[in-house]
């Protein structure tokens, strides 16, 4: 289906010859999470963005959910900050409400003819007031809320949206019938337009990505269902608005047939997925055993008391913390998960309650009455995704999803068009953004010779300076949906916060965040002469960035800001107690206002950003990465501390799909060797790392000697190994192998595997237990494809595969089910009751392993006598991780592999700035996911190196030289050696270079005499929170 | 919780940013609960917290204090500034001892960005062993008076403490990195005799020529000066930091350096003229 581009290689040299041509650069097709971060991405790596969303606003799906899994974080409160970075950023056009129509040429040169809906609001206009809204006399259901609740037809798309103008629906009086206009009377800004038509607009770019993202599984395609039939059967994405905060009963779950709280609720897994029926699809949907947990254990949080009942089949909990997700979830009282088919069998008339049906373990079929039924429905592609495709010339699977390349998941089939987040199968939302990242940067590498040509830098106003004027503090209370204003009394806080000394203005908000209060924010600081601000929301490790942004665009220094955390440290901390989480949200924003009083205006400062870039770790990811970035013009050093490269992956023949892996390899090696500006260093171990974002320096000694490297970035690659398992004569019988020997074992075609009788392969060795509580989620894909080729090679054989629960997720439930059809045995068991293998001697006199498992829904025992037993051993944190994690400062999680920066929108970002993280050294993944991620980390190094100058916080050390008694305990505390003794005519003084300073305060601290003090950070401003966080009423 | 009659403390928690910041962090987003009269403070570096504000917060009524860090040898910064924190809490450890507050009103813990339930497991038994110990001064069986009395008298040692202890209190040493190595750090005996010997420095009014080369260099303004008038150190503003002492020329020596004795009463107001030998010469 795929065919080989040959022409690639070419495209760079392509590009380069029509340089003269002043086309655009890149277009991304798809407004969701994954549009945004390629967005974001090129903006910030110095391209010009169109992006193209077809409905009202950009968002996607992400923007629809409560929470997200596994951390259960606020799903609009991380997405949403990210609308105002794209609104802001000098580098995206966005166009909303448009479709793509046509795209002419190639890679390099791309004509697009771009249709723009008629909106009748005129964007330019309409300032989002929203006075039209409430005087529209149509009501008609909510696309926004599932259609549960209703919406006006004039109206936004949800509070947060971007652009932040009204548009006007098909429901319309005066479009169906030609009468009303209500809305043109009430405008005071004239932006009603109903002469406004569709607008076709051409654009020229030289690379496309496309993000169309999914939608849900449509339950009405079965009518077994009862979906839109039966009032209590509600869709996973009907059941998320209903637990969210700006859904459609405000965050309380209730059943639309009677408006009252279920309290027993049942969640029928794979609705729509691993079905073969018509209207189903066979695939795994990847991510609804994880959402269900996560909605059960939000039902829980909503109503202590709740029943919660998950049918399901395997529990799929694949993914990095999942494992301990659903431990969680299986630990909360009244839960119960039941391993069975179930079928909806019928609606209780007066009631509406749900009868279901189920087989039990052994207890023969039940029925039980439920008082909803949330169908855990699966991902699908957008249901005109084949015009989609047909548009852009590419080929589609037989599920609907893009056809990529067999070696990079994010070429599409047509060059110089890539494809990013779920288009490529179901995946969640890291694995959306990272390929985002990817993308991103294999469109830098064709276009990187125009990079920097139409960006633009940000423009903001010029500062006013308040240094002289009293303190004017304006304090914001966000409700964050519920998440604050259901526990923390904010109407009454908003009133104790005006008798705080110096605070001018109060104000709360539904969500702080959004554009619209963004834009208050700005106003109010002008007009009510705001000089400092308190924001009483979540937490500034996520949000502080945009507020200070926010101050920026309205004049006012950054700094000038302190951040309330009355979420994470006050309401969800305190969910039980509302009076002393609302005490406390006055305390804490008590605190910040005494802090803020004292808070200076400082000066950020520019620092060079170094060219090169290292990438430890040879394997197949941290190759993949040192590529790509070579590609883009940047020196790339790739250190491996081993003879050769490659990494685990030398031990592989072949990927499920059918890559052949060494011939893979080996272009890839060559490759990295033949290109001029990859340098790689052999038997290589880094010795010290100094310096900091965009100025390090690695010393590493190799094959080549010692080495001092200067570099920008760096990207982490340092990749896993196997367990060598314990159990089972491994070791002590040559008939004992892992997966990995056996593949091998496969291709050099060992005479003892291809005449084995019986082979047995036991599933999750050394994984998913106490010392390592995870799943290592490739073992199941990998002695699927082992039982494929054999029994391709010998039809006859006999394969048991004894598993927990399989976790071929996405498309690889295909190849569990051809394995299936093949003959290859699946044989549950559980983990309190293992296979047991002893060895044993035939009748005949050959020596067998006997194998003996209870089968787990029968309970019947079973014996076989195997040839060979393959272990599907755990994947096992790299012993470098750590080394390398102490060397640069990163951060290690629970399991032994490294922590990115946020779970679900920083993927392959540490919160050491300037170095990224890819392939298994994250977490186990496959070889296509490897690639995807490791193309993300060259993407997110890019938006660092593709800069000259990274800006470097203004909170910084300083010397009060009237103060210094030049007693020497500050210098020794820095190891930067950013603080110095001088000798002065006053005797020894110190210094602070600022460049070098990091900020930690160490030397502060030291310090007797306060003379040496962390700007933003001063013992004056703590002290004044202190005292404030003690009662103490302190200006 | 008050309206019951129960004790409820107050207790302020100083946190990393990099860590234990992003633990509390995680606690919250994983909805874990701890008590609600705990709050917290953020700062860069657990190695910033500094001895005053330990002690800033107990003269102002805290209960205790909590300090939160990144794991030893994980610290987000070169320095490693978790041991600088180690090295802090046990000198305040043995401070607040040695003036009879019990040392675990002052904790510190490591707790890492992913460790949300390790973060409210340390904040519920922090907690508890608070309510039970009761206000501070309660269990020690202090009086008011007296506790600001004590507390008021460490907290102007502090600066020379730091003086004083600044090796040790930027020890990085990863041999000692487990508590107990840290916590015997100090000894009693050497606290006892850094209090005790905390010297005074005085300035001899026969000797001094009113030159204001020390008051020049004094950081905190406390030398009481003006030109050919005898000065004085205000004993009050002084934090012993001895660079009087090495300002003054050595030809006039009128500093002294005062240990375990009062220190001598002011000059009176008619005789605070410099008595300078040319003076008497031109006169």
């Amino acid at each position: 289906m795929y065919k080989e581009m040959a022409a690639s290689e070419n495209i760079p040299q392509f590009c380069k010859s029509r340089y003269e041509n002043n086309f655009g650069d890149v277009m991304i097709v798809g407004g969701g999470i994954s549009g945004i971060q390629a967005a974001l991405d090129l903006g910030a790596a110095g391209f010009k963005v169109y992006f193209i969303e077809k409905s009202p606003t950009i968002g996607g799906k992400m923007a629809h959910l409560d929470k997200t899994f596994p951390t259960n974080d606020c799903s609009m409160c991380i997405e949403s900050p990210k609308f105002v970075e794209c609104k802001r950023h000098p580098n995206i056009e966005l166009l909303t409400y448009a479709q793509v129509e046509s795209v002419m040429g190639e890679a390099g040169d791309f004509t697009v003819k771009v249709a723009k809906k008629a909106r009748y609001v005129d964007e330019s206009k309409c300032t989002g007031c929203t006075v039209c809204v409430e005087y529209c006399p149509v009501m008609y259901p909510d696309p926004f809320n599932q259609h549960i609740s209703r919406n006006k037809a004039i109206h936004i798309y949800f509070s947060q949206a971007i652009p932040l103008v009204t548009y006007i629906d098909e429901s319309c009086l005066y479009l169906k019938e030609g009468k009303c206009r209500i809305c043109e009377g009430v405008c005071k800004t004239n932006a009603i337009d109903f002469a406004q038509t569709p607008e076709t607009i051409e654009i020229h770019v030289g690379a496309i990505i496309l993000a169309p993202g999914i939608e849900a599984f449509d339950p009405r395609y079965r009518e077994e269902y009862h979906y839109g039939e039966y009032a209590n059967v509600v869709t996973a994405l009907d059941y998320e608005r209903l637990l969210c905060a700006t859904g459609p009963y405000e965050g309380e779950i209730l059943r639309t047939s009677d408006k009252k709280h279920p309290h027993n609720i049942a969640w029928i897994q794979c609705t729509g997925s691993r079905h073969q029926l018509e209207g189903c699809n066979s695939y795994c949907s990847a991510v609804c055993c994880t959402y269900t947990q996560k909605q059960v254990i939000l039902t829980k949080d909503h109503d202590a008391d709740a029943k919660c009942t998950i049918f399901h089949n395997d529990i799929r909990s694949y993914g990095k913390d999942f494992e301990r997700f659903y431990q969680r979830t299986e630990k909360l009282p009244g839960i119960r998960f039941i391993r069975s088919f179930t079928s909806i069998v019928k609606e209780d008339p007066l009631t509406k309650n749900i009868t279901l049906r189920y087989s039990t373990n052994g207890n023969g079929v039940k029925e039980e009455e439920f008082d909803m039924v949330v169908l855990s429905v699966g991902l699908a592609p957008p249901a005109d995704v084949k015009t989609f495709a047909d548009v852009f010339g590419i080929e589609l699977t037989r599920h609907g999803f893009c056809v990529t390349s067999p070696s990079n998941p994010l070429e599409t089939t047509r060059p110089g068009i890539f494809a990013s987040g779920a288009f490529q199968g179901p995946m969640d939302i890291p694995e959306s953004v990272l390929s985002a990242s990817g993308a991103a940067s294999l469109c830098g590498e064709i276009l990187s010779y125009r990079r920097g040509k139409l960006s633009k830098p940000r423009a903001y106003p010029p500062e006013r300076d308040v240094s002289q004027e009293e303190p004017r503090i304006g304090v914001y209370v966000c409700h964050c949906g519920a998440n604050i204003g259901r526990i923390v009394n904010v109407p009454e806080t908003v009133e104790y916060s005006k008798t705080l000394p110096n605070v001018v203005h109060v104000e709360e908000n539904l969500f702080i965040c959004s554009t619209e209060a963004a834009a208050m924010l700005a106003k109010d600081i002008q007009e009510k002469g705001l000089n400092r601000v308190v924001v009483a929301a979540c937490t500034p490790r996520t949000h502080e960035p945009l507020f200070r942004d926010t101050l920026r665009e309205a004049g006012i220094n950054p700094y000038y800001y302190d951040m309330a955390n009355i979420r994470e440290h006050c309401s969800w901390v305190h969910s039980k107690e509302k009076e002393a989480a609302t005490k406390k949200a006055k305390d804490i924003i008590r605190m910040s206002a005494a802090r803020t009083c004292h808070l200076e205006p400082l000066r950020e400062f520019d620092l060079p950003v170094h060219k090169a870039v290292i990438v430890v770790g040879g394997g197949i990811s941290g190759m993949i990465s040192a590529l790509s970035m070579a590609n883009q013009r940047h020196e790339v050093h790739l250190i491996e501390k081993e003879k050769q490269l490659g990494g685990l992956a030398r031990r592989l023949r072949a990927t499920l799909e059918g890559l052949d892996v060494r011939k893979y390899l080996s272009d890839l090696i060559e490759k990295v060797y033949r290109h001029p500006l990859v340098h790689v260093y052999m038997d290589a171990t880094i010795t010290e790392v100094t310096g900091y974002v965009g100025n390090f320096v690695t010393k590493i000694k190799s094959d080549r000697g010692v080495a001092n490297i200067k570099h920008g970035a760096a990207v982490v690659a340092t990749g896993a190994d196997v367990h060598r398992p314990t159990e089972y004569f491994f070791e002590q019988d040559e008939r004992i192998l892992t997966q990995l020997d056996l593949e091998e074992n496969i291709f050099s075609k060992e005479e003892r595997i291809f005449d084995a009788k019986n082979i047995v392969m036991i599933q999750c060795i050394g994984s998913r237990c106490e010392e390592r509580n995870y799943c290592s989620r490739i073992c199941r894909s990998q002695s699927v494809k082992n039982a494929l080729k054999l029994k391709e090679i010998n039809p006859a054989m006999n394969i048991y595969i004894f598993f927990r629960d399989m976790r071929t997720y996405g498309i690889k439930e295909d190849y569990y089910r051809e394995a299936s059809d093949r003959g290859v045995r699946f044989i549950r068991y559980d983990p309190t009751d293992k296979p047991v293998v002893a060895r044993g001697r035939l009748e005949d006199g050959r020596t067998v392993l006997k194998v003996t498992a209870t089968e787990h829904l029968l309970g019947t025992k079973i014996e076989i006598d195997a040839d060979i037993i393959a272990l599907a051993a755990a994947i096992i944190p790299s012993a470098r991780s750590q080394e390398v994690a102490k060397l640069f400062k990163l951060a290690i999680g629970p399991d032994g592999f490294y922590q990115e920066a946020h779970v679900k929108l920083r993927p392959v970002d540490f919160a050491a700035e300037g170095v990224y993280l890819c392939g298994m050294a994250h977490y186990p993944k496959l070889i296509s996911e490897s690639i995807s991620q490791a193309y993300g980390a060259a993407g997110r190094a890019l938006t660092l190196l593709s800069n000259d100058t990274v800006v470097a916080s203004g909170s910084v050390c300083a010397v009060n030289k009237k103060m210094c008694i030049g007693c020497g305990a500050c210098a020794p505390a820095c190891t930067y050696g950013a603080v110095q003794l001088q000798e002065t005519k006053r005797g020894k003084t110190a210094s602070v270079i600022p460049v070098l300073c990091k900020g930690c305060g160490l030397c502060n601290s030291k310090c007797p005499t306060g003379a040496i003090q962390l700007k933003h950070y001063t013992d004056e401003e703590i002290a004044s929170q202190i005292l404030a966080g003690l009662n103490h009423n302190v200006a | 919780m008050s309206s019951k009659g129960k004790f409820e403390p107050k207790m302020l928690g100083m946190i990393c940013n990099w860590c234990c910041y992003g633990g509390a962090d995680l606690c919250g987003v994983s909805r874990f609960q701890y008590p609600a009269y705990i709050k917290l403070i953020r700062v860069m570096c657990s190695g910033r917290v500094d001895l005053k504000h330990i002690f800033l917060a107990f003269a102002n009524g805290a209960d205790a204090m909590f300090v939160g860090g990144c794991h030893i040898n994980d610290c987000h910064y070169n320095p490693e500034g978790n041991y600088d924190a180690l090295s802090m809490v046990s000198l305040c450890k043995k401070l607040l001892a040695y003036i009879g507050i019990n040392p675990k009103r002052l904790r510190l813990e490591w707790v890492s960005a992913g460790e949300g339930i390790r973060f409210a497991a340390i904040m519920n038994e922090f907690a508890k062993e608070i309510e039970q110990l009761g206000p501070l001064g309660k269990s020690e069986g202090i009086k008011e008076n007296e506790l600001q009395a004590r507390l008021e008298k460490v907290t102007k040692l502090i600066p020379y403490i730091k003086l004083k202890k600044k090796e040790k209190l930027a020890l990085h040493d990863p041999a000692l990195a487990d508590h107990q190595s840290y916590k015997d750090l100090f000894s009693g005996e050497e606290i006892e005799t850094l209090i005790l010997k905390a010297p005074s420095y005085w300035i001899d009014p026969e000797k001094c020529q009113g030159c204001m080369s020390c008051a020049a260099r004094c950081p905190v303004d406390a030398i009481v000066s003006a030109k050919l008038q005898v000065h004085v150190v205000d004993q009050g503003k002084c934090i012993k930091c001895g660079t009087c002492l090495t300002a003054c020329s050595s030809k006039f020596g009128a500093v002294t350096k005062i240990t375990g004795a009062p220190v001598p009463p002011p000059t009176p107001e008619d005789r605070i003229q410099v008595a300078r030998k040319n003076n008497k010469k031109a006169a």
